[in-house]
């Protein structure tokens, strides 16, 4: 058998089952290997907590009382609140915070006592200051190193979490994606992540960036593990969350083995322009190919506002924020500047000293678009295009079933590539933010490994609440490559 | 379009940041940067095209819900100001606003 640590989310929930292992031991074997903090992938750890956890799942266990996934770890990303771990997506401005309470998705993922999977919280994983970011460059507390080249970013904003999970400190992860906040660092690490529709999975409890955006998914090595969490984390919460949809729960694991046979996918020609890196795109194809050995069709498609979804979405997310971000004011949580003259002086030196760069320039930009005289022309505008995007792949999908291409132009980049500016960050995002604008589901699947022997993933994007047929694709790929089971050396 | 350093001012002045002379040229330099690639979407006609707020209202109609307006949770005063930088027998502390 593999050592506990090259297990899946499946085999350990079955080996904790049918005790071969207990909850305390694969809890204990965990925190071990994060002994050091490796990647920087943490920041908050608590054996206490995460060991009076797995004691829990145990009696659980041996009382016949277990949830679908007791006793096995995972780390949430620090977005998400936690009232036994202390939580600052990565902000100084929230240094110190501990939450009141669990965000609804760490709780459907948490104690079965209280009706969740049973999971075990090993801790909290790094991000991008407020998940703004696409290399985990942006945190406060430390840049997170990629598993599989250390002189690499891990990608972001959900960098933690993926290089967490790359490099076996837990079987899996909660990430939040935002403009491709999940896919693109599973991308970048090798491992495989799903962004449900928006509205599907509760945003209570998860610290708002751009709110009509933001959606939480879980980050694991395969689809059968992140189909085993999503399906725990989706369903309405009406009462907490005004966007939640009113679409049931669902078993996303039930037809991971259906065939694929005659499924249309749908290749996008503005995926596969200039900008994409030859290495990426040779992993794209042969992933493609392998598609077509397994009965599935492409069909080629066009998305005509691709380019637009940049600007696009670096007006809507902004604003939003702009208005998110205001809550942190150093009165109710978290940092207040020492040295002030009056209230208003407080604000501003608060939020100076409290906000890194990147933050400062997304508020910067987004009060700017929201200002008067300038909402029409920039906030509506986008809205409006958002909508005409969100119609192209209904238009799209009229021809196919799901969407495939590239989730970044290239391999993860060097530490430094882009410092300085801002924009190179912004322009690397363009082939996951059209599906995020949509509300689409999406997901980053090991495709194969380009330069430096860096990973590739491939997107997949699905109609609204198709995410069993995304997973059902990612799965048979799955059982056809070894992508996803190839490890980082060292590890 | 192009800000100016007046613009930055204002912005940040209407954002509450505060920012240091260096900070502010950097970040003109940086939001016109941005602004020049938002220029592509100023050409788009959008002539009868209503904005989209939830995503999912490009297949169904979405009405924001709002729950009636009942306390639903437990009081926690203690638990809710733990993290508040100054308070003083459960209120919030901020800097005198009347004279």
């Amino acid at each position: 058998m593999n050592s506990f640590h090259d297990l899946t989310v499946a085999e350990l929930a079955q080996a904790l089952k049918t005790k071969q292992m207990s909850a305390v031991e694969v809890a204990t074997g965990f925190l071990a290997r994060l002994g050091g903090n490796p990647h920087n992938a943490f920041l908050d750890i608590d054996s206490e907590v995460t060991l009076a956890q797995a004691q829990a799942s145990d009696a659980r266990l041996a009382a016949g009382t277990a949830g679908p996934l007791e006793g096995v770890p995972v780390g949430h990303k620090d977005v998400f609140v936690t009232r036994d771990f202390a939580t600052t997506a990565g902000s100084k401005i929230l240094t110190g915070y501990r939450s009141p309470f669990d965000a609804t998705l760490v709780q459907k993922l948490g104690a079965s006592a209280s009706g969740g999977a049973g999971m075990v919280t090993v801790g909290k994983l790094n991000c991008d200051e407020f998940a703004m970011g696409s290399a985990n460059e942006n945190s406060a507390f430390g840049k997170v190193t990629n598993p599989w080249d250390k002189a690499r970013v891990p990608g972001g904003s959900s960098g933690g979490s993926a290089a967490a999970v790359a490099a076996r400190l837990v079987p899996a992860a909660t990430g939040t994606d935002t403009g491709g906040s999940i896919r693109q660092p599973a991308s970048f690490c090798g491992i495989t992540g799903i962004k449900p529709t928006y509205g599907r999975a509760s945003r209570y409890g998860m610290i708002a960036y751009a709110s009509s955006l933001d959606q939480g998914g879980p980050m694991a090595r395969t689809a059968e593990d992140c189909a085993l969490l999503l399906s725990a984390m989706c369903g309405p919460d009406l009462d907490r969350d005004s966007t939640s949809l009113d679409v049931p729960a669902e078993d996303f694991t039930a037809s991971l083995n259906n065939s694929i046979e005659g499924l249309r996918i749908g290749i996008p020609r503005e995926f596969f322009g200039e900008g994409l890196h030859a290495d990426v795109r040779a992993a794209v194809d042969g992933a493609l190919r392998e598609y077509e050995k397994l009965g599935a069709k492409l069909v080629p498609i066009s998305l005509p506002r691709t380019e637009l979804s940049i600007p696009v979405y670096y007006i809507i997310a902004p604003a939003e924020a702009s208005s998110n971000l205001s809550r942190f004011d150093g009165v109710k949580f978290g940092h207040r500047a020492k040295d002030y003259t009056d209230l208003v002086d407080m604000y501003k030196k608060t939020r100076a000293e409290g906000f890194g760069n990147e933050v400062k320039r997304r508020i910067m930009t987004g009060a700017y678009v929201l200002s008067h005289g300038y909402y029409d022309a920039y906030y509506l505008q986008a809205q409006k295009i958002r909508r005409m995007i969100a119609d192209d792949f209904q238009n799209a999908f009229k021809e196919c079933d799901v969407i495939a291409g590239p989730v970044a132009p290239s391999v993860a980049w060097k530490f430094g590539e882009n410092a300085g500016d801002p924009v190179a960050d912004y322009l690397a995002d363009i082939f996951t933010l059209p599906a995020s604008l949509a509300g689409l589901p999406g997901m980053s699947v090991p495709a194969g490994f380009g330069a430096g022997n860096m990973p590739v993933g491939l997107q997949l994007i699905g109609n609204y609440f198709k995410e069993a047929q995304l997973l059902n694709a990612a799965h048979r790929l799955q059982q056809a490559t070894d992508f996803h089971l190839r490890k980082p050396e060292g590890i | 379009m192009s800000l100016t350093p007046q613009d930055i001012a204002r912005i940040a002045n209407l954002a509450r940041l505060e920012l240091q002379p260096e900070e502010s040229e950097r970040m003109l330099t940086q939001i016109n940067g941005f602004f020049g690639i938002v220029q592509a979407m100023q050409a788009v006609d959008t002539t009868g095209i209503e904005p989209m707020a939830h995503p999912v209202a490009a297949i169904q109609d979405i009405t924001l819900r709002l729950r009636p307006d009942v306390a639903s949770e437990p009081k926690q005063r203690e638990l809710n100001q733990r993290s508040a930088p100054a308070v003083e027998r459960g209120l919030f502390l901020v800097p005198k606003v009347i004279e």
